[in-house]
Parts: C-alpha cells; structure tokens; sequence
C-alpha cells in the first residue's frame, strides 16, 4: 500500500501554509519611530503640506526616513527616537494650532506586503505602554434625569391643555400627578396618555392621583443610550488629546473601556476626558461681517462651525442646554429626510417662542460648549487653568415660530442627525461618568515585557524541539517543522484579525506549543504501537494517524470549550490569552494532521519496507 | 489482575500484551491521597483563603524602580505617615524594584492618588523612582469580576459535563469533571497554602487547566472505550490498567513538553505571568496525575461496565485499516 494525498489537497496545505508563513511576515520587521498629524479643524492635508514639513524638518537638520500621505493623516517616520521627539518638538511649535500631533510607531513593514494588506499584530497596553482607563456610567442618574423630563413634560402638557393640576413631582421610581378633583384628573389622565409615550399610568381615583413610571422598554432604551451618548463624547474628546490609535469601548451593560497607548500622563488624559459641555442657541448676525482685524463687532460674537470657517452669532443667548429637555434622531415625517427633534423645558419653550416668532427666516446656531481644565507644571507650582472651547455645530434657518417642540431638517444623511442628537444631549444631559478602573504601564516596563516574553517563548520552542527531536528522530524533524508552520499561522490570523498581542497572549503561544505538539504525539505513539503489534510500516502510518484523530478531535474541543469560557471575564490581557489559545488549538488541528500527514507521506508514503525512524 | 497477567486479545493482533503498571491496583491508596490533599486545599482556603490581587478586591498597585537600593521600611512608614491604612511595601526581582499594594480608598481617585503616592515615594531627592506601573481598581469592578469569574468556572463545567456525557457515557463525565475540579481545587490550595497572589491571569490559567487536565482524561478515556470493544475477554479493571498502560507513554511525553515550555514562561517570562507559569506548572502536574487515576477510578466507582460502551447496534470492531 501506499500512503499520499491527492494533489488537490497538498495544494490545497500548501496554500494555506504560505498565507501563514507571508501574512505573519510583518510582524518581524519591527517598528519605526514616527509622528502624525491629523488636521484638526480645518486645515486640509495634502502633498503642499507634506512638501513643507518637509523643508521645515529638514531646514532644521531633521533627517526623516519616509514620509506618507492618506486621508487622514500624514505619518512621518525616523530612524531613531531622538530625531523622532526632535520633530514632533519642531512640528508642535510650528503647526500645533491647526493639526494634532502624536508620537506613533509605525509598523516598518514593507511596502510589497502591505500592498497584500498583511499588517502586523496590535501590541496590547502591557506591551507598547500608555493608560488604560475604565469608566463607569452612572444608570441611575441617567434614570432619573429621565424621570425629570417626564415630569417636565407632564408639566407643560397639562398647562397647555389648561387642565390645573396640584402638583407634579418625582418619587423614587415614577412620577405623582395630583389633582384637585375627578374631573380635571379625566381629563389630565386623557392628555398625559395621549401626548406622552413610554410611560405606564396607574390611576388612584380615590387620592386624585395619578403615578406614572417610565416603562421598562424605555428604561432600556435610556440605558443604552446613557452608554451611546458618552461613547460619541469621548471620541470627541480622545481625538482632540492626538493619541495615535486609541481603543474606546463599550463593555458590559454600563461601563466603557478607554484606552490610550503611549500616553503617560494621566493626570492631562484625565482632565479632557473629564470635561462637562454645555449648548447655547443663539440667533446667527446677519447685519454685521467680521471686521478686517478678524475680530467680531459691537453686539457680536465669532466662533468657528465644525470646518473650522468663521461665523458670526449675537450677543444674546436665547436657550441654553440646561433648558434642553430631549433632543432624538429621526425622519421627517413629511420630507422624510433626516431630522432631529428637540424639546425644551417651559422657561425654554417660552423664550424660544418669543425669539422666533419675530425672526422667521433668519438663520439659528447651536453652539457647544466644552469646559475643560488643565494642569501645568510651572516651576514646581501646579497651576490649574479653565479653558472654554467653543464650536457651533449646527445652523439652522427658522421656517416657524415653535416653542416647546422644534426639529432641524436639512442634515446630510442619518448618521450626521445622529451625531448632532448624540451632540445635543451630549451637551444637555449626559449622564456622568466614574473612572473606576485606571492603569498605567510605564513605556520601560512594556519594552521589558516583550524582552521577557520573547525570550520565554524561545526558550520554551526551542526545549519542546530538542526533546521531540532526540525522542522521534525523523519524525521529531516533521513535527517541529508542524510546530513552526502553526505558529507562523496563529500569528498570521492575529495579524489579519487585527487582534491585539498582550504578555499573556505570548503566555498563549508558548503554552500552544505544549498542547499543539500533543497531537503529533498521540499520532506518534499510535504509530509505534502499531509497529510493535507488527503492522508494516505503511499500515502503522495509515492506522496511527486515522485511529489517533478522533482522540485528537475530542481533546481539542474540551480545551477549545475552557478557552471560550475565558472570553467571558476580564478584559485586555486576558483576553489577549484567550484569543490566542483558541486560535493555537483550531489551527493545531489542522497542522497537526494534515500536515504531518503530508510531509510523512513525502518522506514514506511511497517506499515499501522502509524503515520508520520514529 | 497481578502485574503479569497476559491477556489473548482479539485474533488481529499479532502479539498477546500486557501491562506493566497496575495502576488501578493501586488506586485505594490515590483515592485517599487525593482526598486528604483536597481536603488539606479546601481547609486552607477556608481558614487562609485566597491572597486575592486588585483584580478582585479593588485597591491600587504601583510599581516603582529606584536608583539606588531602596528602604521598603522607611518607604511604608512614610505611606502610613501620610493616611494610607497598611500599605504592603515589598520588594521583587532586585532591591531597586519595588511593589507597593494599597487598599481600596472610598472617594479618592485614580490620578490623584497617583500623585500622593509618587509624592511620597520621591521623598528622598538622592533616590527617585520610576513610575513603572500603577493600577487602579475600583472596588464594584473587583466584585463584578468575583461573579463573573464564578460563573466562567461554572459554564466550563457545565459545558465539559454535557460533552463528555454526549461523546462517552455519564459516569465518564462524572468522572472527568470531579478528576477537572479536583485539579481546581489542587491549585487554588496550593496558591492559598502559599498565600501566593491570585488574579485575573491565575485564574485563567485555572481554566486552561481545566481544558487541558480535561484533554489527558479525554485520552485514556478514548482508549477504555476503544479496548472495551476490542477485547473480548478481561474485567473493568484489567481493561482499563491496559488502556492507562498503553497511554501512558503519550501522557507522560505530553505533560512533559508542555511542562517544558511552561517553565520556560515561569523562569524567563516576568514577573507579570509568573503566578500564571506557577500555576499552570502545578496543574499540568496534578493533571497528569489526575487523568491517570482519579477519573478512572471514579468511573470505576460509579460502576462502569463494559456494556455501558458498547456501540448500540453493531458489535466488535471496524477495522478499515487498508
């Protein structure tokens, strides 16, 4: 007999195997030092752009090694750290107002492979450095500014619908409407159900009292929101600190995850993260134009909108975000393009409609507000400063006069109602934020951790490889040949998942090497014990390998099963473990059978009466 | 059942066998080890409990290097001078390196914190430390991770349970699962024996364990059922002593390079996965221990008979080999 695959099969290995072997690749080319720019306002970036940081860099004796152009960012990259840090000093003080300037290493990977989009592991925060922070939303005060927007509402209703009413206030978990008699109960039961919706009404004849609870729909829906909300603000707010690749997170039902690699200084991440916002309406001035200082005239006031262009607004506030009751995304119902629905409070509704019903067709602009503070260190003394950014990011033209309920139409597309609703909120009613979990690793200690992660695995690879080797001889050759084809595929799935490495991750690859080796020796001692109930050496090589796979098949699928609970707990490093154990036994099954088979059959599978050196 | 014993096994194998080891012979006096050793673990983990790291308990961690060799003493009198309830200042890898774990503080947070305790760890101006790293943990965020870390436990168990009962028989599951949670139980007396710290990433060493203890037993399990319908003749016992014999090259070689590569991480690996390298290490060993004779004598137990693994229709064995 003879053993050998169809040749569709070995191509079929083969190919695999390249995949690993080229898409693991990137990971060994290192990292250069390197700065980018993202444009933060609206400064544009091109090849003009790159021409002159160029010049400028190389005008004050900055050599760089490459500089690229996408669109987004341009990535400027150096031979060492010091030219590196050199730059970004120059870059800062020359371009800081309009771009945002981060230290990055970029992956030196070259450009054939990249071409093929094979892009190298992510390096966890245990591995690169940098802050990693977990945040806490507080649900129960988003809850209950929810409730208090009921009870606003129920408020205005009842007032416009003239129905008096005794008192509306929030108890713990609903809200408690009193009257004055039967009648006006009716009727105040009738409007609050019909005009207000989530909300379950429970009727108390006898006490004139009506108690409403938000529905447990909408309970959720506030939950999931509080979280959505806060997400879209930090984003905002990591983008402006400059960090290249940030990692923000939901996790869990209520609590989101920041992470800021290469950032050491927690204190300033702390205070942009931390910062409350606030929105002004204000009407846009339409009499007056910039003056040719650039400075705003008597009455007026100048802000920049989102592109960075400069707008003229009055003076005069008109509602702020306090007054702000609700603000959701949405489609018009009679154009049925996008929209966003606002609704104020009573003071607001009131001056909102003593503001527009004399400005039809004059335009209106939000204004957000972000309040933030920081920290510097002058002479040993910390002076802590407010800073107040402001932006406007919509303007809009009054069609009406409205109070209480008004929408903006004229948006782009839904995604942009969305942001301009999770904007308004944002700066309305964001529900706040605990940091409940911080941790630091300090740039060192991750350069450590990769030394010491490194060396480990290498010393283990090359422990297990002896011992296979001295102990099957021939077939010792084959299986470490196996063993390095199954890392070289782990890391090239890692890689093309993006997925991120952490030093229990490396744990995850030498502890792969032990358990994917394990397959070869099942099939190892099949083989030799056939040999010794004297099979010929092409049947023990046929038994072994068919008999040992269904022990193989089982033994991987109860450590696959210990490995998936782990994606359950924890979070980073974890399930950095996780991750690549997992992968470690799905790809160990494949190498370890089908590609031991095939360099087996190479090496015996045609001869007859060989001698099996195993 | 002497370790002698030949058996005539089925017509196509040219060799009668036998076994060298009778492992089951010996199992009376496993059991009992096994037992007074997971009681020892259960006592201690009682009485002394789990060094739990702020994974678990909240709290925050800084870890300082120091130019020159550093004075843990001075340094936890100076902490204690200044509020903070029984710091543990420690050092580890050398005297410059120094660990220093805080209790969880209510309405302190993260950076300010930061800012007290390097404050008071660069009191000496001639010896200044580098921040290496610090974390913080809130304390719901420990709680929350004690629940899920139960239930991760739990569901592995389940989920093994349900497999092995699917693939083999229930008293086969029975078995493996105790021989797993008896290797549980194992490492977490040895990490509270010792008082060595327990977190996050422990723990997931404790279900890789489970997984791989769990792949051993798989293995010898795979075999008694094998053997059961090839050999005709023999006991439960004789052909379960045949069954760990003929694994047993395969157990062992496995452990061993897993082990390998394991102590390779515990030596060379840091001071981050140290715990995680210790404990697979005790794992591994107790594992491989486990599957030899804990899940089979307990199958044994719980009255396995050769019937139990008989495939339901056809009878002996098919044999495709060319």
């Amino acid at each position: 007999m003879r053993n050998r695959y169809p040749v569709w099969k070995n191509l079929l290995i083969l190919t695999v195997l390249a995949f690993g072997m080229i898409y693991s690749l990137p990971n060994f080319y290192g990292e250069d030092p390197s700065v980018q720019l993202s444009p933060s306002r609206n400064a544009k970036i091109d090849e003009n752009v790159v021409q002159q940081i160029e010049k400028l860099l190389t005008d004050n004796g900055v050599k760089t090694k490459a500089s690229e152009l996408n669109d987004k960012r341009i990535l400027l990259r150096f031979n060492d750290t010091d030219t590196q840090i050199k730059a970004e000093e120059l870059l800062k003080s020359n371009m800081g107002n309009n771009y945002s300037i981060a230290l990055n290493l970029a992956p030196a990977t070259p450009g054939w492979l990249r071409a093929i989009g094979a892009k190298p592991m992510y390096l966890g925060l245990d591995l690169r450095g940098g802050v990693h922070f977990m945040l806490q939303v507080d649900m129960e005060a988003a809850v209950t500014q929810a409730q208090d927007r009921y009870a606003e509402d129920i408020r205005t209703n009842l007032r416009e619908a003239k129905i008096r009413y005794l008192s509306v206030e929030r108890d713990k978990a609903s809200i408690i409407v009193k009257f004055q008699d039967a009648q006006t109960l009716a009727q105040g039961r009738e409007v609050i159900k019909k005009e207000i919706r989530g909300l379950l009404l429970n009727v108390l004849e006898n006490d004139l009292t009506i108690i409403a609870t938000i529905s447990e729909q909408e309970i959720r829906e506030v939950r999931k929101f509080a979280v959505a909300q806060n997400i879209t603000i930090l984003r905002n707010r990591v983008n402006e600190l400059g960090v290249a690749e940030p990692v923000i997170q939901q996790q869990g039902e209520d609590r989101i995850v920041v992470q800021l690699p290469g950032v050491q200084d927690t204190a300033r991440a702390k205070e942009i993260l931390g910062a409350t916002a606030t929105l002004e309406f204000r009407l846009v001035d339409s009499e007056h134009v910039i003056g040719s200082d650039g400075k705003a005239p008597l009455g007026a006031k100048l802000y920049n909108d989102r592109a960075g262009r400069p707008i003229l607004l009055q003076r005069k506030i008109i509602v702020t975000g306090d007054q702000v009751v609700d603000a959701s995304s949405g489609l018009d119902q009679q154009s049925g393009s996008p929209a966003v629905f606002i609704s104020l409070n009573g003071t607001g509704a009131k001056k909102m409609l003593d503001t527009t019903k004399e400005s039809i067709g004059k335009a209106m602009a939000v204004v957000f507000i972000e309040n933030k503070s920081e920290t510097k260190d002058v002479g040993g003394q910390k002076l802590t400063t407010k800073k107040k950014v402001e932006e406007v990011i919509n303007v809009a033209t009054i069609r009406d006069r409205f109070s209480k309920r008004f929408q903006i139409t004229g948006l782009d597309n839904t995604e942009e109602a969305r942001n301009l609703a999770l904007l308004l909120r944002a700066g309305a009613l964001a529900a706040p934020m605990d940091i409940v979990e911080e941790r630091t690793v300090g740039p060192s200690l991750g350069k450590e951790n990769i030394a010491q992660g490194e060396r480990s695995f290498i010393i283990g690879f090359a422990l297990v490889a002896i011992v296979v080797l001295a102990y099957y001889k021939v077939f010792g050759i084959i299986a470490n040949l196996t063993l390095v084809f199954n890392m070289a595929l782990i890391m090239a799935i890692l890689s093309s998942f993006q997925a991120t490495l952490t030093l229990p991750g490396i744990a995850g690859f030498t502890l792969t090497v032990g358990m994917a080796v394990d397959a070869n020796v099942l099939i190892y001692e099949r083989i030799k014990e056939e040999l010794r109930n004297g099979n010929s050496p092409q049947a023990a090589i046929y038994a072994g390998f068919d008999r040992a796979f269904a022990t193989i098949f089982d033994s991987h699928i109860t450590n696959l099963l210990a490995a998936i609970m782990l994606f359950g707990i924890g979070s980073g490093p974890v399930k950095g473990f996780a991750v690549t154990l997992t992968i470690g036994i799905i790809t160990s099954l494949f190498t370890a059978v089908t590609c031991t088979r095939m360099m087996v059959n190479w090496m015996y599978g045609e001869k007859r009466g060989v001698k099996l050196w195993i | 059942m002497n370790a002698n014993t030949r058996l005539n096994t089925q017509k196509n194998e040219a060799q009668p066998r036998l076994y060298k080891i009778d492992f089951l012979g010996k199992r009376h006096v496993a059991v009992w080890a096994s037992i007074i050793l997971s009681l020892a673990s259960l006592v201690s983990l009682g009485v002394k409990g789990l060094n739990f790291a702020i994974d678990f308990t909240g709290g925050t961690v800084v870890e300082v290097k120091y130019k020159e060799p550093a004075d843990v003493n001075q340094i936890r009198l100076n902490l204690e001078a200044d509020g903070f309830n029984s710091p543990m200042v420690q050092q580890f890898g050398s005297t410059h390196d120094v660990l220093i774990r805080l209790a969880p503080q209510s309405g302190v947070s993260g950076s300010d914190l930061r800012n007290r305790v390097m404050g008071i760890l660069n009191k000496d101006p001639s010896n200044t430390a580098e921040l290496h790293r610090i974390e913080f943990v809130g304390p719901q965020v420990g709680d929350d991770l004690v629940t899920d870390s139960g239930l991760a436990l739990l569901y592995a168990s389940i989920g093994i349970l349900i497999y092995v009962a699917l693939r083999f028989e229930y008293r086969f599951a029975l078995g493996a699962i105790l021989a797993t949670l008896h290797d549980v139980v194992m490492i977490l007396g040895f990490f509270s024996v010792l008082q060595l710290e327990f977190d996050l990433s422990v723990l997931a060493a404790v279900l890789t364990i489970m997984g791989y203890s769990l792949n051993d037993t798989i293995v010898v399990f795979d075999r008694i059922r094998e053997n059961f319908r090839k050999l005709r003749r023999g006991d439960v016992i004789e052909v379960m002593n045949i069954s760990i014999n003929e694994t047993l090259s395969r157990t062992l070689m496995t452990s061993f390079l897993t082990l390998l590569s394991v102590i390779a991480m515990a030596f060379f690996g840091g001071q981050v996965i140290h715990n995680f390298a210790l404990a697979l290490i005790v794992g591994i060993v107790v594992g491989t221990y486990s599957s030899i004779y804990v899940a089979s004598a307990l199958a044994l137990k719980l009255g396995v008979s050769r019937m139990d693994l008989m495939p339901p229709e056809k009878e002996g064995v098919v044999d495709n080999r060319p």
